[in-house]
C-alpha cells in the first residue's frame, strides 16, 4: 500500500468481500533528495498507508526490500543504460520485487494471496490468464506480463474491473481521504531525471564521449557517453542542422550514436528475448497485437518463435522501437506473453 | 497457553498510570490560562507551579531551573539550537566561549539529537560523533582527546540508550567536560523515573526528559537548564517559562506529568528490582529455548526493563510481524515514524554486524509486565523464531521463479 487511491481502494474492496487483509508498504530506503522523496515508498507514503490502514481497521506492516531493489532493479537499470539500451524498471520491479520477493515473503507469512492496486485482470479458465484492465486508459498489463501460472494463482488485482473514475468515486464514498492525491507516474528511485541519476551512480570516467553520425555516415556532433541517450530522443543532442533529428541507433560496441529525421525511426522488424508466456508459448508463427512501449497504441504483428527468442514483423511501421523496452503480445483482451526487445532490424 | 496481549514496548511509550488518569480527569475543569490575572488564571497557575515543584525536586533542581516543553525531542532540539542561534555569540561571548564552535555527541543518540546536530553542522558548526564500545559505552580516551582540542562548546551524551538500555557514566563524562570548559547536556528521556537522577549530583548543565515514558501523558516534556547556563528560546513570542519557551502552558499535561513523577517516587525502587528479575527470567528462557542468540547492550549498566536480543539468521521485521499476530508488541530497529527499516544505528555503532543487527528486537517491560507474560513470550518467541528462520531458507526457494 502506498497510501494512494488505488492501493487503498483495492484493500477496501477486498475487505468488503470478506478477506482478512493485511496492509504492507514496501520500504526501499531510497535517498531523500531534498525532501523530493519518492511518492510510492517515502516516509510520507508510509504515513499515508498507515493512516488508511487505521481507517480500514487492518494491520499494516512496513517491509524492507532495499537490498532487492538495489541488486535486481537499480543495478540492472544502470547496466542497461551503459549498454546503450533503455530499460523498463517497472517491469523488472514487478517481476523481482513486488511479485517476486514480496510475494515470497507474503506466502512465507502465511498469506493466501498478494493483492495490489494495479489495473489488470486475472481470470481462471482452465489455466490462469492475465487480461487487460477494463479501463483501457489505465491498463497496466504491459508491466505485468512476466508471471507464470504459479504466480498468477497467488495474485489478485481488485481494481481490474473498475475504471479509474469509479475507483476515485469509491475512495470518496468510503471517506478514505485519498481521492485527491497526486498520482505517481515517474520511476520511484529517480528523484529528478534519469540522466542526473546515472551521473550520480556511474563513475565520470565511464562516460566516454563519442561521435554522432547522420544517416549518411557524416560526423555531425559529439555525444557525452551513450548511457545518456535513448532512441527517439530529440532534445539535448547539441546539433543544429536545420531540421529536427532524432537518435535512431545507439551502438555501444563502437560508442557511436546515429541520428536521422523522424521518418528514419519508423521500423517494422525486431527481435525479442527473455520471453515469458504465462499460459504456454506459441510454437508457430502467430498474428497478435503488440505494444512496444507502455500506453502506445497496439499494432498487429506476426510473432515467429525461433530458439528461445522471437522475430516480430509489425503490420505497420512504429516510431522509435527501443531495445531494452518490453514488447507485450495480446490476443484481444488476453496477454499472451512478452519479452525484451533485443535488436531492431528495419 | 491461551492467546493474550502483552505490551513490551515501554521504551516507545507507556500506558497512563491509573493514578495519573484519575488526577487528569479530576483536573479537566481547570481551563484557565495560567498567564491570566483573574481567578481562573490564578487557579491554573497554582496547579502548574505545584507541579513544577514536584518535578523539579524529583531531579534535584530548583523550580526556576526547569521549563516545560512539548516533548523530549523538543527539549533536545532546544539545547542543540543554542549553538545555531545568533544570540549564542552574545551568551557565550560573555563566558569567553566565543571561539568555541564545536559540539561533541555520540553515534548512539536518539534521532532528535542526531538530526538537530546535523542541522547545526550544515550551518557551519563542527560536530564530532563519539564511538562506543561493544556494550554501547562511550570511549573516554577518544572523548578526552577531542575535548583537548579546546574548541568544544557543548557536549551531549544520552544517559540511558532507548534501544539497548546501556547507561553511561554521566557524572564522570560531565566532570571531564567541565574540566575543558564546555557545557554538558544529557538526554535523560529513558532515565528519569527509571533510575535515580539528581542534577546537582551529576553536575549537568542541561537535562531532557518526558512524561509519557513513565506513565504520564504524551505531549509534555521538560528541560532542566542549570541556573546561569546560557540559553536561547527555541520557540519565541511569549513570556511563559520566564521567556524561555513561548506558548500557553499545557496545564493538563503538566499536572499529569507531576502525578506520574509522584508515583515514580513511590514505585521506582521496587519496580526496578522486579523488572530485573523479569528480565533475567526472559533472558534465561530465551537462552534455554532458542539457539544462536546474543544480547546487546551492557550486562550490568543497563535499564532494568530493556532487553535487546539478536537472533542469527532471522529478520527483525518478520519477528515483529509474527509476534504481533500472537498479541505480543515489541519493536525493531529504531521504529521511527518514517518506518525506515535500516538496521539500528545504535547496534551498528556498537559494532554489531549488519546481519545480526537486522535480526534484533527490543523488548521493553514496564509496571504491568508479569512473570506469566514472560513465560508466554518465551513460548511464542520460540515458535516464531523457528518459523522465521524457516522463511530465510524460503528466500532461496525457486518455487515462484
Amino acid at each position: 500500500m502506498s497510501g494512494g487511491v488505488d492501493s487503498s481502494v483495492a484493500a477496501a474492496l477486498l475487505l468488503k468481500k470478506g478477506y482478512d487483509v493485511v496492509g504492507v508498504t514496501m520500504c526501499f530506503n531510497l535517498p531523500d533528495h531534498h525532501r523530493g522523496e519518492p511518492r510510492c515508498c517515502g516516509a510520507s507514503a508510509i504515513t499515508d498507508a498507515r493512516r488508511v490502514s487505521a481507517l480500514l481497521g487492518i494491520r499494516h506492516y512496513v517491509l524492507n526490500f532495499s537490498r532487492e531493489m538495489e541488486n535486481e532493479v537499480i543495478a540492472d537499470f544502470i547496466r542497461e543504460y551503459r549498454g546503450g539500451r533503455t530499460p523498463n524498471p517497472c517491469v523488472r520491479c514487478n517481476e523481482f520485487i513486488k511479485f517476486g520477493a514480496l510475494l515470497k515473503k507474503a506466502m512465507a507469512l502465511e498469506a493466501d494471496y498478494l493483492a495490489t492496486g494495479h489495473y489488470a485482470r486475472i481470470i481462471k479458465n482452465g489455466s490462469y490468464h492475465l487480461l487487460k484492465a477494463r479501463d483501457k486508459k489505465k491498463d497496466q498489463s504491459y508491466f505485468l506480463y512476466r508471471f507464470n501460472q504459479e504466480r498468477l494463482r497467488r495474485i489478485i488485482f481488485p481494481l481490474g474491473g473498475y475504471t479509474k473514475d469509479a475507483v476515485k468515486k469509491l475512495a470518496k464514498r468510503m471517506k478514505l481521504g485519498v481521492a485527491e492525491k497526486k498520482e505517481s507516474q515517474e520511476i520511484c528511485f529517480i528523484p529528478r531525471n534519469y540522466r542526473i541519476f546515472l551521473k550520480e551512480r556511474i563513475r565520470p570516467s565511464l562516460f566516454r564521449p563519442g561521435r554522432i553520425l547522420d544517416d549518411k555516415g557524416n560526423v555531425i556532433g559529439t555525444h557525452q557517453g551513450i548511457a545518456l541517450y535513448t532512441i527517439g530522443q530529440r532534445e539535448g543532442l547539441g546539433i543544429s542542422c536545420g531540421c529536427p533529428v532524432y537518435v535512431s541507433d545507439i551502438d555501444a560496441a563502437d560508442n557511436i550514436i546515429r541520428v536521422s529525421n523522424r521518418r528514419g525511426l519508423y521500423r517494422r522488424r525486431f527481435i525479442v528475448k527473455d520471453l515469458v508466456f504465462p499460459s504456454g508459448a506459441p510454437k508457430h508463427k502467430r498474428r497478435l497485437g503488440v505494444r512496444v512501449r507502455y500506453l502506445t497504441p497496439e499494432v498487429s504483428a506476426d510473432l515467429e518463435p525461433f530458439k528461445d527468442k522471437a522475430r516480430v514483423l509489425l503490420g505497420e511501421p512504429v516510431f522509435a522501437i527501443t531495445p531494452g523496452q518490453s514488447a507485450v503480445f495480446y490476443d484481444k483482451e488476453r496477454v499472451v506473453g512478452g519479452g525484451v526487445i533485443e535488436e531492431v532490424l528495419d | 497457553m491461551r492467546k493474550r496481549t502483552v505490551y513490551l514496548d515501554h521504551n516507545a511509550t507507556t500506558p497512563l498510570h491509573p493514578e495519573v488518569k484519575k488526577t487528569l480527569i479530576k483536573s479537566m475543569k481547570a481551563f484557565g490560562n495560567p498567564s491570566s490575572l483573574h481567578k481562573f488564571g490564578r487557579e491554573a497557575r497554582a496547579l502548574v507551579e505545584k507541579a513544577r515543584e514536584e518535578i523539579a525536586s524529583f531531579i534535584g533542581a530548583q523550580h526556576e531551573e526547569i521549563i516545560f516543553v512539548g516533548s523530549g525531542s523538543e527539549a533536545n532540539n532546544s539545547v542543540v539550537n543554542i549553538l545555531y542561534c545568533p544570540a549564542w555569540k552574545g551568551c557565550v561571548g560573555q563566558g569567553g566561549l566565543a571561539k568555541k564552535r564545536r559540539i561533541i555527541t555520540t553515534k548512539i543518540e536518539h534521532p532528535c539529537v542526531l538530526e538537530s546536530v546535523a542541522c547545526v553542522e550544515a550551518a557551519g558548526i563542527g560536530v564530532t560523533y563519539l564511538e562506543v564500545d561493544g556494550y554501547g559505552k562511550i570511549k573516554l580516551e577518544q572523548f578526552k582527546e577531542e575535548l583537548g582540542k579546546g574548541d568544544v562548546a557543548l557536549v551531549s551524551v544520552m544517559m540511558a540508550n532507548n534501544e539497548i538500555g546501556t547507561i553511561q557514566d554521566i557524572k564522570g563524562i560531565c566532570e571531564i567536560t567541565h574540566q575543558h570548559g564546555a557545557l554538558f547536556h544529557t538526554d535523560a528521556v529513558q532515565a528519569v523515573g527509571k533510575l535515580p537522577v539528581d542534577v546537582a549530583e551529576l553536575g549537568v548543565d542541561y537535562l531532557s526528559f518526558s512524561a509519557h515514558k513513565i506513565y504520564g501523558p504524551k505531549g509534555i516534556g521538560c528541560l532542566y537548564i542549570r541556573k546561569g547556563a546560557p540559553f536561547c528560546p527555541f520557540i519565541r513570542g511569549g513570556h511563559q517559562e520566564r521567556g524561555r519557551r513561548a506558548g500557553t502552558e499545557n496545564t493538563l499535561g503538566i499536572i499529569g506529568f507531576a502525578k506520574a513523577i509522584q508515583m515514580r517516587r513511590l514505585e521506582m525502587q521496587a519496580e526496578t528490582r522486579r523488572l530485573l528479575s523479569l528480565k533475567k527470567r526472559l533472558r534465561d528462557g530465551i537462552v534455554k529455548n532458542i539457539a544462536d542468540v546474543s544480547f546487546n547492550g551492557h550486562p550490568e549498566d543497563s535499564l532494568a526493563g530493556t532487553l535487546n536480543v539478536s537472533f542469527a539468521a532471522a529478520e527483525g521485521e518478520a519477528i515483529l510481524l509474527y509476534l504481533d499476530m500472537e498479541g505480543i508488541a515489541v519493536s525493531t530497529g529504531s521504529a521511527c515514524a518514517s518506518g525506515s527499516l535500516e538496521p539500528s544505528h545504535v547496534l551498528l555503532a556498537a559494532g554489531t554486524p549488519q546481519e545480526k543487527a537486522h535480526g534484533s528486537i527490543r523488548i521493553s517491560m514496564g509496571r504491568d509486565t508479569t512473570k506469566d507474560d514472560m513465560d508466554y513470550v518465551i513460548g511464542r518467541l520460540t515458535g516464531v523464531i523457528r518459523k522465521v528462520r524457516g522463511i530465510s531458507s524460503v528466500q532461496g526457494d525457486a518455487k515462484y521463479e
